[in-house]
């Protein structure tokens, strides 16, 4: 059997930001991959930290205090808002790899339509969305809270 | 299905669950004035004071919960960070070594928060 060696990621991480003329899709890739790892980050670091529960108290709090101040809280909210981001595209990506929302196959006739002329409705809505929680979480965060 | 259609499929899956129960824990802990769920955190002030934690900490179906999206998060990240890095193309070798590593980070992870959350609802029942 004739084993695939596949293609060449020729531009590497340069890609994400980079290489053609790529439409706004193409930049979500990226920024959902970015909050991807951000959270990812943050979530091994919480497990460890949060985990002071299990200890008690004084445990808890001490923990807490660790991570208090100015520059987590910051933080924090950099977190909540790449969740809201990363949520709420993803489910637009769902909804795209059932195969929803990127119109009917049509034949290749001049002047070509291509699916992104389906799909970008559905990236404004995503990202007007995203927008309102990070609104909440704005208010949450520096101005109510 | 291929062995990496059925892992993608659980990424996938699992995203749906994150995205309510992280929407859920997101909401208790950082929409506790925008949206304010009484029930949820019985001893006002923040979400993080002590009392708060214990009163969450007492139900089981926040324990299981936290298992729950503590298993499916570390797949859906532990899963989505394989893949960029299998996208720079690495040799062979280094794919399976990067696969068991994240395998056993995972499993190790899992296994201490699944501790901590039992431990954590224990102390807060015995309160």
């Amino acid at each position: 059997m004739i084993e695939s060696k596949g293609h060449p990621n020729r531009l590497g991480l340069w890609g994400w930001f980079g290489g053609g003329r790529w439409g706004v899709e193409r930049y979500l890739y990226t920024l959902h991959r970015l909050t991807g790892l951000g959270l990812l980050t943050y979530f091994l670091l919480h497990i460890l930290v949060t985990s002071s529960r299990a200890l008690g108290q004084a445990s808890w709090e001490w923990a807490m205090g660790t991570v208090s101040g100015p520059l987590f809280k910051f933080g924090e909210y950099l977190v909540f808002v790449a969740f809201a981001f990363h949520a709420i595209n993803g489910i637009r990506l769902g909804i795209n790899e059932l195969g929803f929302g990127v119109g009917p196959p049509i034949e290749p006739v001049y002047p070509y339509r291509t699916s992104l002329d389906f799909q970008r409705p559905l990236v404004v809505g995503v990202l007007l969305l995203a927008a309102i929680i990070v609104v909440m979480g704005t208010l949450n965060f520096w101005v109510l809270d | 299905m291929m062995r990496d259609q059925k892992l993608w499929t659980w990424h996938l899956a699992a995203g749906v669950v994150i995205l309510f129960l992280l929407g859920m824990h997101m909401t208790v802990m950082h929409l506790n004035v925008t949206v304010p769920l009484k029930g949820l955190n019985p001893a006002g002030g923040h979400p993080i004071d002590w009392a708060n934690v214990v009163a969450r900490g007492k139900s089981a179906f926040f324990m299981v919960t936290y298992v729950v999206l503590l298993g499916a998060a570390l797949f859906h990240g532990l899963y989505g960070f394989r893949n960029i890095l299998f996208e720079l193309n690495p040799a062979s070798w280094l794919k399976k070594a990067v696969s068991m590593v994240l395998l056993l980070c995972g499993l190790a992870l899992f296994v201490y928060g699944t501790w901590a959350a039992i431990a954590g609802f224990s102390l807060a029942k015995a309160m």
